[in-house]
């Protein structure tokens, strides 16, 4: 049996600003070694603030009112700030949304991949440039010693993400957080790098948690997923079983509002009204 | 690239400073007030006034007056000071460093005081030393240059007397500069004795003056870190491990002085305004100083030159200013 690297039981937090009210509601999750998890739901739905919890970076305006994020064997939740610091940045990494604000416009490539190397593997300067060259090449960057010298503004969206998937995986972390990591960026161009987020962690048998709202990216990296509304967890499982199957009308009517490429007239229905009535009913919000 | 609109920049300098001239020139003889009227000793015959005004050029029209002034100007002869009788470029030369290392030693430590209590003020974000640190700042950043000039004089002048409170140097001191800068001359020849007198009588002009504008240096600068201290670089960088202090002056500083800088700049120019009323206070000999006298002389050349060269000096601040953000800011440098 393969140890999980990830569970999150009965996890809920309530935000002060909205006046106490429930962002997450009891949730559980499980990753496994290697495995990559979809965590999926509409804006507000708490699947980013799920991520920022294990990261340990929510905002000071949420609250976590009780449960566990247990890694490797221990609660995240009831570490100390110290023993946080040395796992957050190397055991766990995270490839953020938005590639034009994660890279310091100040500082070159190199200098900026170079930092966790240096910082989480005590590399010298001169092995963590080797090395950061070396991992321009992994996510398949053509020139590697420009880019290396280079501004993040004279790069494009893709590359900036393609550094940042550098920069996430090269302190060799067990779980990558990949917080809608192609939202930002082309159509053409999310596919390229989600085949590389699927390449990288394949060949260093990383655990992903894949925070997304699109079921389509769902179906393509991961294997299993997490379905959320309102910060509840509605459906969860392999994610052939959950696309193929969905018990949950909720889920029934996401899968159909989603684009059909193999029958353009078809899709795109919207959530019908009395599917959102009655999942409020069941969680039990007016 | 940066070839061409250095050049496009001297071009708009130039005519900036025409500019200046013309207006400085024009203003000076339409207010009432007649230099000769100074110079003169009382009885002085109709005709030993006329003789005077045509020996100074003033008998001529206004126009004629400056075509006359600017070809000379333009040849390096800035004309023959009314009140003091000397050459106005070698007066303006001989003054010009003293509040030139003034200046820029309050620059320092403008930059100096304010980067440094930004920069606290940014460490202790969303504590209660925040908001104390922003109401001191609040309240300074209200007190004029000749106030803190005043106050200086008062408390570090006549209740302790720390410093000394007028002058550029010890008048008993042997003197034997080679330059007109004795602050960095008595450093680089490491005549210690001579650079701690001088530092010394600089302490106060330079307080006066780069007190305002460290208050303002702190209020943009801590703005723009606090800016730069949500973005998701940053945040990045602290999952990497980074040490707040490192965060806020490797991540945040160089994408946060590019703001204070241009505003830093403009300020700069004030400072060099200021230091016309601080000289003034101190009885520090530099063209301040002078401007004040060549006024009270209504001692026209003078005036003119004075005039010509703080306008210099304000484009020279104005383009090395916008240089120096292009330098730090790859996105400019690279266009």
């Amino acid at each position: 049996m393969t140890e999980n690297l990830l569970t999150v039981t009965g996890l809920s937090a309530v935000s002060d600003r909205e006046g106490g009210m429930p962002v997450l509601r009891d949730v559980g999750l499980t990753l496994k070694n290697g495995g990559v998890r979809g965590l999926v739901g509409e804006s507000g739905a708490g699947k980013s603030t799920i991520a920022k919890a294990i990261l340990g970076i929510l905002p000071r305006t949420v609250r976590i009112t009780g449960g566990w994020i247990n890694f490797k064997g221990r609660d995240l939740l009831s570490m100390k700030p110290q023993e946080l610091r040395s796992i957050m940045g190397s055991e766990i990494a995270l490839i953020p949304q938005d590639p034009q604000t994660a890279l310091n416009p100040a500082r070159r490539i190199g200098a900026q991949l170079a930092d966790g190397l240096k910082l989480k593997r005590d590399m010298s300067a001169r092995t963590a440039e080797a090395h950061a060259l070396q991992l321009l090449a992994d996510v398949q960057i053509r020139d590697p010693d420009r880019v290396m010298k280079s501004f993040p503004h004279q790069l494009s969206g893709g590359m900036r993400q393609r550094v940042l998937i550098a920069a996430a995986f090269a302190v060799e972390p067990e779980l990558v957080i990949a917080d809608e990591p192609t939202t930002a960026l082309d159509v053409t161009v999310q596919k390229e790098i989600l085949r590389l987020i699927r390449h990288m962690q394949s060949a260093r048998g990383t655990g992903v948690l894949f925070v997304t709202h699109d079921l389509g990216i769902v179906a393509q990296i991961c294997d299993s997923v997490t379905l959320l509304y309102a910060g509840k967890v509605i459906e969860e499982g392999p994610v052939r079983n959950v696309l193929e199957n969905p018990n949950h009308a909720y889920t029934k009517a996401l899968i159909a509002a989603g684009p059909r490429y193999d029958r353009p007239d078809a899709g795109l229905e919207p959530v019908p009204e009395a599917v959102f009535r009655e999942l409020r009913q069941e969680i039990g919000i007016s | 690239m940066i070839a061409v609109s250095i050049l496009n920049r001297l071009i708009v300098a130039a005519v900036t400073l025409l500019g200046v001239a013309v207006i400085v020139f024009v203003l000076l003889r339409v207010v009432p007030g007649d230099p000769i009227a100074m110079m003169i000793a009382p009885g002085a015959s109709p005709a030993d006034i006329a003789a005077l005004r045509a020996r100074y050029g003033l008998d001529l029209s206004l126009p004629a007056q400056f075509g006359v002034w600017l070809q000379s100007v333009l040849m390096g002869d800035f004309g023959t000071s009314i009140s003091l009788r000397r050459d106005v470029l070698e007066l303006l030369l001989g003054r010009l460093p003293a509040t030139l290392e003034l200046a820029f030693a309050a620059l320092i430590v403008a930059l100096a005081v304010g980067g440094a209590v930004a920069v606290a003020g940014t460490l202790v974000r969303r504590t209660p030393l925040e908001p104390a640190i922003d109401a001191i700042n609040g309240v300074l950043l209200a007190v004029p240059d000749f106030v803190w000039a005043l106050a200086l004089v008062l408390f570090v002048g006549v209740f302790i007397p720390v410093f000394p409170l007028s002058g550029r140097i010890d008048p008993t001191l042997s003197i034997d500069f080679l330059t007109p800068f004795y602050l960095l001359e008595s450093l680089v020849r490491f005549r210690l004795g001579v650079f701690f007198d001088v530092a010394a009588h600089i302490v106060m002009p330079v307080l006066a003056l780069a007190l305002p504008l460290a208050t303002v240096i702190t209020r943009i600068l801590k703005e723009a870190l606090l800016e730069a201290m949500v973005q998701d670089y940053v945040l990045l960088a602290r999952l990497k491990g980074m040490s707040e202090m490192r965060l806020v002056l490797q991540e945040a500083l160089r994408n946060a002085v590019g703001p204070a800088l241009s505003l830093t700049g403009v300020q700069f120019t004030f400072l060099v305004g200021g230091t016309v009323i601080v000289e003034r206070i101190f009885a520090y000999p530099g063209i301040g100083n002078m401007a004040i006298d060549a006024v009270i002389n209504r001692d026209l050349p003078l005036i003119q030159g004075l005039v010509l060269v703080f306008g210099a000096i304000f484009i020279v601040i104005n383009l090395a200013v916008d240089l120096l953000a292009a330098a730090l800011n790859p996105r400019l440098r690279h266009g």
